[in-house]
């Protein structure tokens, strides 16, 4: 069974729906990219698989074991965040927080899944440094970090590269790939980069007029994606 | 100097300075452990819009003829507390008006019914009294003491408790909400701690004042530490340093209260901003 499942899904806010007839699935291991042009709805989409906002219509259920608050979740920074006060560590362990449920403080079980999860992204260094002082790059690690602590299955990326240079954005989404293949992590993950998406993922959504979902290699035969990806290149 | 000892001396054989100290020093740790989320929440300006609701309900709670105004004032301002919240979580831009809109009128409205019901012959000393805080410190009783140090300290047991949440709540509302946490509750009680809070402030520095007590020790301990925790940790140090020195410096001086007290929390700021840029160019 597939992890995500979104069936006919109305996307919106308020009542006004932004888009309709979203149809997709998500298996174990699957690295799905969403595509589409500003304000067709993709950063409503990932907010409303992750239960931020209700569907206006259509059923999201999530299988495979997998629950909600079980997704592991890569926002667009804020600009609260930018000045804000926390060390890396501080904001690491703040992943931990969903499984806490009521009890007030963190377990020895949890400073251990963060110090895992920092190793892993190749930031244990930074882990008494300030947050707003670190470079774009270091930013988006420390919030990966966050999210694996988070996350048992899947994560959930909202242009993980937005505002990082090309080499760092490489970087990153070499960081992804192994996440994938060597964690066996889902990825979902909202992209700009055309060529990126086409490179990396396995599976395509085009939310826009007229949505598509199914794998790369039928998405690149489509109209839509050499008209798009033609717009891209621009 | 030893002259100065004697005369604090003698002002501290008397219950009521005695207990403007205790009040003070709790409120003012209380405020700034809250005063760090707000600032970072961009609620900076809370504390202002509900004490000016505070003074209206004061207000409505004189012309009534309440004798305990605390009866009015903290319902009133704890439902206007979650009112402002929840619509900012709405609707981003409506924040900011919702707070100025609620300020500016409850104000306002408060001193017209003041103005127009006013049973005192001293009403300028009256609204200067609740505004500035001048006086009302000093004429604390028992009860009311010992109503805010349990106060005080259920809102300190809080901020220990849920120190974590609140942490993550700040710092990124969406993520945590997909963690599983309950942000709206947790929104919900910070906000009600925050009136609760601001209602007891009024005592000490008025309504004008307040959000000097809430913004200046977490702004200033921002310009030097650098993780959540120590910048926590020394607002409240220093919150509760200032308020003491700005209660014995009026005693001494007589100057107002709460206007010392700023120009404590000012003073201190200052101090703090200078060591922050001097560390910075040392860094560099």
């Amino acid at each position: 069974m597939a992890q995500i499942i979104c069936e006919d899904v109305t996307l919106g806010y308020d009542g006004k729906a932004v888009q309709t007839g979203i149809t997709f699935a998500v298996e174990a291991g699957d690295y799905l990219c969403i595509v589409g042009e500003n304000g067709s709805g993709k950063s409503t989409l990932v907010k409303t698989v992750l239960g931020l906002l209700p569907p206006l219509d259509g059923r999201i259920t999530f299988g495979d074991g997998l629950r909600a608050g079980e997704i592991g979740y890569l926002p667009q920074q804020t600009i609260v965040q930018q000045d804000f006060p926390a060390s890396v560590r501080e904001i690491v362990l703040s992943g931990c927080q969903g499984r806490r449920g009521f009890s007030p403080f963190y377990t020895a079980q949890d400073r251990q899944r963060a110090a895992r999860a920092m190793e892993r992204m190749e930031i244990t260094d930074l882990a008494g440094r300030c947050y707003r002082e670190l470079s774009g790059g270091q930013q988006q690690r420390v919030l990966l970090a966050r999210a694996l602590c988070a996350a048992k299955k899947v994560l959930l990326l909202d242009e993980p590269t937005a505002g990082l240079d090309p080499y760092v954005t490489e970087e990153m989404y070499a960081l992804v790939r192994s996440l994938n293949r060597e964690d066996g992590m889902t990825i979902m993950m909202i992209s700009h980069d055309m060529t990126a998406a086409l490179k990396y993922a396995d599976h395509i959504l085009h939310v826009g007029a007229c949505p598509f979902f199914g794998a790369k290699e039928e998405y690149i035969r489509t109209d839509l994606a050499k008209k798009f990806a033609g717009e891209g290149e621009k | 100097m030893t002259q100065i000892f004697e005369k604090l001396a003698l002002y501290f054989t008397y219950p009521f300075v005695r207990y403007a100290l205790i009040v003070g020093v709790l409120i003012a740790l209380c405020s700034s452990l809250f005063g760090v989320t707000l600032v970072l929440k961009r609620f900076s300006f809370i504390g202002d819009g509900l004490s000016h609701v505070a003074f209206g309900g004061m207000a409505v709670a004189a012309v009534v003829g309440v004798t305990n105004d605390m009866l009015v004032v903290l319902p009133v301002t704890v439902i206007c507390a979650i009112l402002l919240l929840k619509s900012s979580t709405r609707a981003k831009i409506k924040g900011d008006a919702a707070v100025a809109m609620i300020s500016v009128g409850a104000l306002a409205v408060g001193y017209l019914l003041m103005n127009i019901f006013s049973t005192s012959s001293n009403l300028a000393g009256d609204v200067c009294g609740t505004l500035f805080g001048s006086t009302s410190i000093l004429t604390l009783n028992k009860i009311e003491v010992w109503a805010s140090v349990i106060l005080s300290v259920l809102v300190v047991i809080f901020f220990i408790l849920f120190y974590n949440k609140i942490f993550a709540v700040t710092f990124d509302e969406d993520f945590a909400r997909t963690a599983g946490t309950p942000v709206g509750a947790y929104n919900l009680l910070i906000s009600v701690i925050i009136a609760v809070i601001i209602v007891l402030a009024m005592n000490l520095v008025g309504s004008l004042l307040i959000s000097a007590l809430v913004i200046f020790p977490a702004l200033s301990a921002m310009r030097v530490f650098k993780n959540f925790k120590s910048v926590t940790i020394c607002s409240a140090v220093l919150s509760v340093c200032c308020a003491a020195l700005g209660i014995l410096i009026s005693i001494l001086a007589g100057t107002p209260v709460g206007s010392t007290i700023v120009a404590a929390d000012i003073t201190a700021f200052f101090i703090f901003w200078i060591i922050g840029t001097v560390r910075k160019g040392v860094g560099k």
